[in-house]
């Protein structure tokens, strides 16, 4: 296995996770709370990626980073590169193609926490941001974690848009997905054995851990 | 008829297919080329061609793994040949159709500078591609599509590989090493003639022709493959390949005939 890639792709999904954790909870707490009624158009926007081909992404991505647009002129500008071909530009596609995974455990994870709870904060005199901060974050937590370990996840499975944009660069943007493919075209088959088996093992693990955190979950709802 | 039983007859009947109609994997330096060559194949034989494109390397492995494909159409001769060694082609099929030419493409807003003769093939050095302008430069990836390997050898040639390794971006094949350059993403791509003569790149920018003494010759073999249920057919398109018609577009998409 190539412990390249490998130390890439961990960078890579740590990275996504933790910028999609950030970005990810006020969005998942505005769909939880807003009583707007286009709340859905937003839903729709976040839940994209998981319908999308990767292909979708990864070619309006190549176009977005290109001398073709303002957006990839200024950035070239500013760099001196394109964001194709870098790890930052897998860093800001991941983040786009693993939304989803991350908001809507999130937002499930939200919604789950009892409404009578989130009242009797507000009758006994919390403003809003003291009720999500101290009675929804901590109640919300199994939600959250899976929507952190999801993206992870996703982020490292990830093979369609990295392959589109990232230029195959060892250590910049070769992941092991791409490493694995490289290794099938290249009839090593037993290097991709190794590899895919430990991507294997590593998805079952986490999926464990997923399905197990919402087990506990559900238990303490039913308490 | 049960819905399972109706099932398998439309998959029956769909397996079975009609002999009007080839399987072909196709080098992706041919997509031009072959739309042309599809069109008028089937008008001669009203055979209909199902293509495939993608790297080499990449059909290689799959036609070794069982791949239903009538005829492969490869990027180099090493392919078909190694097939031909596992006894995986119809025997005495295997023939070279074209040699294929590679080209350094540039944008049409590039600042860099090279130096052609009239028939456009390069004379002088590709020093500028070490310049501060360029970035990123696309090749193939070595690993599996032969046109990788063919700019491999024209880095080395000039005795810049070392120099612009950095700045090298893998295209998972030719075509995919193409759009790398046309979207603006690389300043430079080491791309088949075949593609570079195609509309949307001459509108984007222009080419040099590599010398031939650059690179090992890319030779491109087409077989017809042991598996095929369409023998007959899938010869008859290997006969059309040497056809005056089908050298006639082989050399408009700037692929080189073999004299006959």
């Amino acid at each position: 296995m190539s412990w390249q890639a490998f130390v890439l792709t961990a960078k890579l999904a740590f990275l996504t996770a933790i910028i999609l954790l950030v970005l990810g909870l006020p969005i998942a707490f505005w769909i939880a709370f807003s009583p707007r009624r286009w709340k859905f158009v937003i839903e729709a926007v976040v839940g994209m990626p998981l319908v999308l081909p990767p292909t979708v992404l990864g070619f309006y991505l190549l176009l977005a980073f290109g001398s073709g647009t303002a957006f990839g002129r200024w950035y070239q500008h500013l760099t001196g590169s394109t964001l194709a071909f870098t790890f930052s530009g897998l860093v800001v596609a991941s983040v786009l193609y693993s939304l989803p995974f991350a908001v809507h455990p999130m937002v499930a994870g939200i919604r789950a926490v009892d409404p009578r709870l989130i009242d009797a904060a507000r009758t006994l005199g919390a403003d809003k941001h003291k009720i999500y901060g101290q009675v929804v974050l901590p109640l919300a937590w199994p939600g959250l974690l899976t929507g952190v370990v999801l993206s992870f996840a996703h982020t490292v499975g990830e093979f369609g848009v990295v392959l589109m944009v990232g230029g195959n660069i060892p250590g910049a943007t070769r992941t092991l997905s791409i490493d694995i493919y490289d290794q099938v075209q290249s009839l090593h088959y037993s290097a991709a054995n190794q590899t895919a088996l430990v991507l294997l093992l590593f998805s079952y693990f986490l999926l464990c851990l997923v399905y197990g955190l919402n087990r506990r979950s559900f238990m303490w709802a039913g308490r | 008829m049960s819905a399972r039983r109706l099932f398998i007859v439309l998959l029956l009947a769909l397996a079975s297919g009609s002999a009007q109609e080839l399987k072909v994997a196709a080098a992706s330096d041919l997509t031009a080329a072959l739309a042309k060559l599809s069109s008028a194949f089937e008008k001669e034989s009203g055979i209909r061609l199902n293509i495939s494109l993608g790297s080499s390397g990449n059909f290689f492995a799959q036609i070794e793994n069982g791949a239903p494909f009538d005829v492969f159409l490869s990027a180099d001769k090493s392919y078909p040949e190694k097939l031909q060694e596992s006894a995986l082609t119809e025997p005495g099929t295997l023939f070279t159709y074209a040699r294929g030419k590679l080209v350094l493409w540039i944008p049409a807003n590039s600042p860099l500078h090279f130096a052609a003769d009239g028939n456009g093939v390069l004379t002088g050095d590709l020093n500028s591609l070490s310049g501060p302008s360029v970035q990123r430069i696309a090749i193939a990836n070595p690993e599996h599509a032969p046109y990788g390997r063919a700019a491999e050898a024209v880095l080395r040639h000039y005795g810049i590989y070392d120099r612009l390794r950095p700045r090298l971006v893998l295209g998972e094949n030719i075509s995919q090493t193409a759009q790398f350059g046309q979207s603006g993403n690389a300043q430079a791509a080491f791309i088949a003639m075949a593609i570079a003569v195609t509309p949307e790149m001459k509108g984007n920018g222009h080419f040099f022709v590599l010398p031939q003494e650059s690179y090992p010759p890319l030779d491109q073999a087409a077989v017809v493959l042991r598996s095929s249920r369409n023998k007959a057919e899938a010869q008859g398109f290997l006969k059309f390949l040497e056809s005056a018609q089908a050298r006639r577009i082989l050399s408009e998409f700037g692929f080189e005939v073999p004299a006959k």
